[in-house]
């Protein structure tokens, strides 16, 4: 089991981590200073102070423009469209003096009852009680995402375009063969928590929002910078809001979506706009999905300690029970045997391996010890701690861990964990090192390049809204065929080496 | 529709067992939806206790074992019908009197008929355990004071639950063909019968409780004003008088009974639940995936192996199972992959994937001749026509088109043909001015280039009979003309293509015919058009009936593409597994067709979405029963196309570029390989 204590101390004093060559990390004092052997993403900027988030407070400011001359009629309606049945009762409890005496008692008393009720199911599922946006920021992969510059980052599985979401919730596309970077707004286009574009096809990008879910159809052609929302499918389904997450299944043709208030989720055919709800009731919701690279299995996180593993033929799901608390984060490895995730309130990587020969795993395996370690150096910093995000690069071969840190203190700083990953004889992680931004900076958000061509690239997001790119230069064992389908699901017949292991799940099938 | 006399071995052995086994779980279901409807109906606030054992106490009784016992009957006459009626590929009625007319098709009559008198049964099953007032059709009068009065009245409120029985029959049955409720289709994923089920219910009880409101509305609606006639009439065929001394039901005082609206709609929802449920089950068990043998070491199974079934053009529903589980292998199961890719074992030709192959790839260029026919037809119809009349181009091009024809249409409903234009304008204007256009039928054919509620197509064919006249009018009728004469109503589909068929020679309407033997009759005939167009364009009615539906035309063209969407996912899927598990190398040797064939429909399909029309969404319907799945198929199959494609080239990468294709499908290729359509 690899731990932190065994990584080289982090840079220090105003020191870059440019990329890995030869096994090791190279570092420089400014982004610049080396030479540029391949293509090169652009390394973008979105400063903070030049983007304006939108004031838009779910609990508006209208009604201190509303003429409250209204008549009880017309208030009523305007409760009724906006809050639903609750609202409409507290508007009629609030306006005792105009309705008869009974309707006002007896709405109060079904307003008191649907409170009690909704409290008690909020104590159930505490998420409940959280805000639409609070509960974007809870669940997304992003650290500190209600201040972040860069709400979202996607890299096109195929081609070397990227889209941002950022905070004023516009989402700009760079294409690296054309110089228009096209902005992307719309109405309904608010608070972007997920992005990923379509599998094998050009333009499709899916955006979870705020109280719906929209699909961009931005032609590759086109010289337009301001795509017309007309070119966005809205895909919504009531009770589905807000949407935390989004992925596509690898053959292109499925979209799975997931909100943490509904329990079930959303399997779309996107172009037909319709879709198949998918409900187990326990956990109270969905803040996670994510699909195996071979498109056989889908990864769906809950707000409560457990997570559902479905097989993608027949839709049946596994639950995976954890002791501590909710699946924070998870990847897969590229043929789609293995799941790395970690789970929030403990300190560690744990590792599931499927294999289609023997049914399912039994236990999960800690694979890496993150807890806190000390470098002691100029100045002692603190390296270790929850983890944010995962990330694991086409190859296998990298593994990218967001490590949350503390955000109070200077010497526990957020860091980016690199592992390398070996899957044979027996799977393990071993040190590569950490990666540092520019001084004050803190990292966001990683994602790796999913076809480049030399090792991997990570993309890392800072909080200085800085977009930087750090390539790993090495060669692949057994990289895949280089055109990027999706490859087919093989069989692995390794037998694990459970000795290092301790248990921690069940496995229950449902 | 399928029906029994089909003697397919697929219907025999899966089909209908299917369908028996769904039947058997909606009769399996009824008690407990019964036993919901006893605890509803029966409800009281303020005595739960009282309301509670009485339920129970009813559940037990003879009286409800009897309704049990016919609504089973019902579930079985309804269960029946849908096998009868089901359908994969929905008929789409392209303008209203279509869809008049096959409200008033007689098999549709027979439908509703049956629909109103099982709807009557399962009113009467609820009225009885609904008891109280409800119970009986006659109860005892209340006028004591009078001794000549009659012992039995007429129970007005039991004869009100009877009609609306019958009235939800019928409307269920009216909607049914609005809606396409015999229309099934297929989900986007697999899921087990239960768990699909189980999701689904939810969504069926919402949908029979809305329903049922729309209903009750309507219905108490119709019973305001029209109440008193089938009354009167019940009440004298029985010989029951009406109590005079109770509050008649047509009156508003009468019908603002909350609590009989309560039961109206709660009776109502029960109906409309049971036969949404054998609905439900139905389509859940006849669309479930059904797995066909790839290749079978037995000669007498062969015409079961998946190569052969797929050849099968009279049983639509076993063509898209056998579509669907091409898709399902090609995706999910390597071994079935393999024997795909397998050549036979003397001989060592590959049959299993040359067939497959051919299937899907007539399938695929039939669609897109039917879209490069009804291209040609809309977008001649809007510029200008050259003028050119060649009666023997229109010929070729029919022979061509009318194999594009699919198989499984033909009952489709009926609207108008264009063929039927091909009779002599000469007589088309004596019959219509012979009979005054008292035919609303006959009248909408005439030639009317400019009025706005032609058909392109029609407007189109108008057009060619002016120049035709001279060869056609003095001439004898071809009996092959006169047969399609009377056929008015044609299916959508194949209206398309003979359409386009009609659409090669197009003079301009003006330019003067090539011979004028007769211009006095041209002249006459000009004159007796302009009067019909003037007579015409003033009926609002006529108007409403015969416009053409916005995006009807694009629908039905798109109607079985299920069937075209999973032979590109099989294709495209068996296409890049073999890059790595094709052994032999037999998939190499189609690579060239079946790309050229995918980039044709792929060109076929980005110029139909350029008509008006073709690109706009349908609204979204409210809960409702009707499939619309089919309205967005196209949709659905664009995004396959593409898919499908990308698919192809992302795997063999520059591989591609050693195929040979024709130049022009190699540049479209060049735009897939470089991510830019």
């Amino acid at each position: 089991m690899c731990s932190l204590a065994l990584f080289p101390p982090p840079l220090s004093g105003g020191q870059i981590t440019l990329y890995e060559a030869n096994n090791e990390l190279v570092a420089g004092s400014s982004p610049d200073c080396y030479e540029k052997q391949h293509w090169d993403p652009p390394s973008l900027n979105f400063p903070r102070e030049t983007l304006k988030p939108h004031s838009r407070p779910e609990s508006s400011s209208k009604a201190a423009f509303l003429d409250h001359k209204d008549t009880l009629w017309m208030r009523s309606a305007g409760a009724w469209r906006d809050a639903g049945l609750s609202g409409l009762l507290d508007e009629i409890t609030n306006s005792a003096e105009e309705v008869p005496k009974w309707l006002a008692v007896s709405s109060g008393c079904v307003l008191a009852l649907i409170r009690w009720m909704s409290s008690f199911h909020g104590s159930l599922f505490p998420h409940l009680t959280l805000s639409g946006e609070e509960m974007t920021a809870e669940f997304s992969q992003v650290l500190d995402w209600s201040d972040s510059a860069i709400r979202s980052f996607a890299w096109h599985p195929h081609t070397d375009k990227f889209a941002v979401a950022l905070l004023d919730d516009s989402i700009k596309i760079y294409n690296s063969r054309s110089a228009t970077a096209p902005t992307l707004k719309h109405r309904l286009q608010r608070n972007v928590s997920a992005m990923q574009w379509k599998p094998l096809c050009a333009s499709a990008l899916a955006v979870a929002c705020h109280t719906c879910l929209l699909v961009w159809h931005v032609d590759p052609s086109s010289l337009s910078t301001r795509p017309s929302s007309g070119c966005a499918q809205v895909l919504s389904h009531p009770g589905h809001s807000p949407v935390t997450s989004v992925a596509w299944s690898p053959s292109g043709s499925l979209l799975v979506s997931a909100s943490p208030v509904d329990t079930a989720m959303m399997v779309w055919d996107v172009a037909a706009e319709n879709c198949v709800p998918l409900q187990r009731v326990g956990g109270g919701g969905v803040t996670n999905v994510s699909w195996s690279p071979d498109g056989s299995r889908l990864l769906a996180a809950t707000p409560s300690a457990l997570f559902r593993v479905w097989e993608t033929r027949m839709w049946t799901c596994e639950r995976w029970p954890c002791l501590k608390g909710r699946c924070q984060s998870a990847c897969w490895s590229p043929d789609g045997s293995r799941l790395l995730f970690s789970v929030q309130g403990e300190m560690v990587i744990y590792a599931l391996t499927f294999s289609d020969m023997t049914g399912g795993p039994k236990s999960a395996a800690v694979v890496a010890d993150l807890s806190e370690t000390t470098f002691s150096g100029i100045d002692d910093i603190i390296v270790g701690g929850e983890v944010q995000s995962l990330a694991w690069d086409p190859t296998g071969e990298r593994l990218a861990v967001l490590l949350k840190g503390n955000a109070g203190s200077s010497s526990h700083p957020a860091i980016i964990a690199v592992f390398k990953t070996r899957s044979s004889p027996v799977f393990e992680l071993l040190p590569c090192g950490f990666v540092s931004g520019e001084i004050g900076a803190e990292p966001r958000l990683i994602q790796f390049h999913p076809h480049f061509q030399h090792g991997a690239l990570l993309t890392v997001c800072w909080s200085n809204g800085r977009i930087s790119h750090v390539p790993f230069y090495f060669v692949s064992v057994g990289r895949p065929h280089t055109g990027g389908s999706p490859p087919l699901p093989h069989i692995t017949s390794k037998i694990e080496d459970y000795s290092t292991t301790h248990t921690l799940y069940t496995e229950q099938i449902s | 529709m399928l029906s029994f006399n089909q003697d397919c071995w697929f219907v025999r052995k899966v089909v209908r067992w299917r369908a028996l086994a769904s039947i058997a779980w909606s009769v399996l279901l009824l008690p407990a939806t019964t036993t919901l409807f006893v605890f509803l109906v029966r409800f009281s606030l303020f005595h739960p206790v009282e309301w509670i054992s009485e339920c129970f106490g009813l559940l037990m009784a003879a009286s409800t074992i009897f309704s049990l016992i016919l609504l089973c009957g019902v579930v079985l006459v309804i269960g029946f019908f849908n096998l009868e009626g089901y359908t994969v590929v929905p008929s789409i009625p392209c303008s209203r009197v279509a869809l008049l007319a096959k409200v008033l098709h007689p098999r549709q009559c027979v439908h509703s008929l049956v629909h109103c008198t099982v709807g009557m049964m399962v009113m009467w099953c609820a009225s009885v355990m609904a008891g109280g007032r409800y119970q009986a059709l006659g109860s005892p009068c209340t006028r004591g004071e009078s001794a000549d009065a009659p012992e039995v009245c007429l129970n007005e409120y039991h004869v009100f639950l009877l009609l609306a029985g019958a009235f939800i029959g019928y409307s269920h049955s009216f909607l049914g063909v609005v809606q396409n409720m015999n229309y099934v289709s297929f989900q986007i994923i697999q899921q087990y019968k239960y768990l699909r089920c189980k999701g689904s219910l939810p969504w069926v009880l919402k949908c029979s409780a809305v329903q049922s409101l729309y209903a009750v509305r309507n219905y108490v609606a119709l019973y305001f004003f029209f109440g008193h006639i089938p009354r009167a009439w019940i009440s004298n065929s029985l010989n029951l008088p009406i109590d005079s001394s109770l509050h008649s039901l047509d009156s508003l005082t009468g019908l603002l009974d909350f609590s009989l609206l309560y039961h109206l709609w709660i009776s109502g929802a029960f109906l409309l639940l049971t036969w949404y449920i054998t609905v439900l089950l139905f389509r859940i068990y006849v669309t479930e995936a059904h797995r066909f043998p790839v290749q079978s070491t037995f000669a007498e199974d062969a015409e079961q192996c998946l190569p052969k079934v797929l050849s099968e053009k009279r049983t639509p529903i076993m063509k898209f199972l056998a579509l669907q589980d091409l898709a399902l292998l090609s995706q999910h199961s390597p071994p079935r992959r393999q024997e795909v890719f397998s050549l036979s074992q003397p001989g060592g030709h590959p049959h299993n994937w040359n067939a497959i192959s051919k299937e899907c790839l007539a399938l695929l260029s039939d669609l897109t001749q039917r879209l490069v026919a009804h291209h040609d037809a809309v977008a001649s119809n809007g510029r200008a026509r050259p003028p050119s009349a060649t009666s023997d181009t229109r010929t070729t091009s029919n022979s061509s088109v009318s194999s594009a024809v699919v198989s499984g249409t033909e009952d489709l409903p009926q609207t108008p043909r264009p063929s039927v234009l091909l009779k002599t304008p000469g007589s088309v204007f004596l019959k219509s001015s012979g009979r005054g256009i008292s035919s609303p039928l006959t009248a909408p054919f005439t030639p009317d280039l400019d009025s706005p509620f032609s058909t392109p197509s029609l407007r189109h064919l108008a057009a060619q009979q002016v120049p035709q006249q001279g060869q056609w009018l003095g001439s004898v009728q071809s009996p092959h003309i006169i047969r399609r004469g009377p056929k008015l109503w044609s299916t959508s589909t194949d209206s398309q293509a003979n359409g386009s068929a009609l659409a090669s020679p197009v003079p301009t309407p003006s330019s003067p015919p090539p011979e004028q033997k007769s211009s006095f009759m041209a002249q006459w005939l000009q004159n007796r058009k302009e009067q019909v167009k003037g007579f015409m364009a003033k009926r609002v009615l006529v108007v409403y009936l015969f416009n053409k539906l916005p995006e009807a035309s694009s629908q039905a063209l798109f109607a079985d593409s299920q069937a075209h969407i999973w032979a590109l996912e099989g294709l495209s899927h068996l296409v890049a597994a073999s890059f790595s598990e094709d052994k032999y190398g037999v998939v190499q040797t189609t690579l060239p067709s079946i790309l050229g064939c995918m980039l044709s429909l792929q060109e076929a399909v980005d110029r139909h979405f350029k008509l008006p029309h073709a690109s706009s969404k349908p609204v979204k319907t409210s809960c409702s029963m009707g499939d619309s799945t089919y309205k967005t198929l196209r949709f659905a199959l664009r995004a396959a196309l593409k898919t499908s494609i990308y698919r192809i080239t992302s795997t063999f990468g520059e591989h591609l570029n050693a195929v040979c294709i024709s130049a022009e499908h190699q540049k479209r290729l060049q735009q897939f390989m470089e991510y830019r359509e």
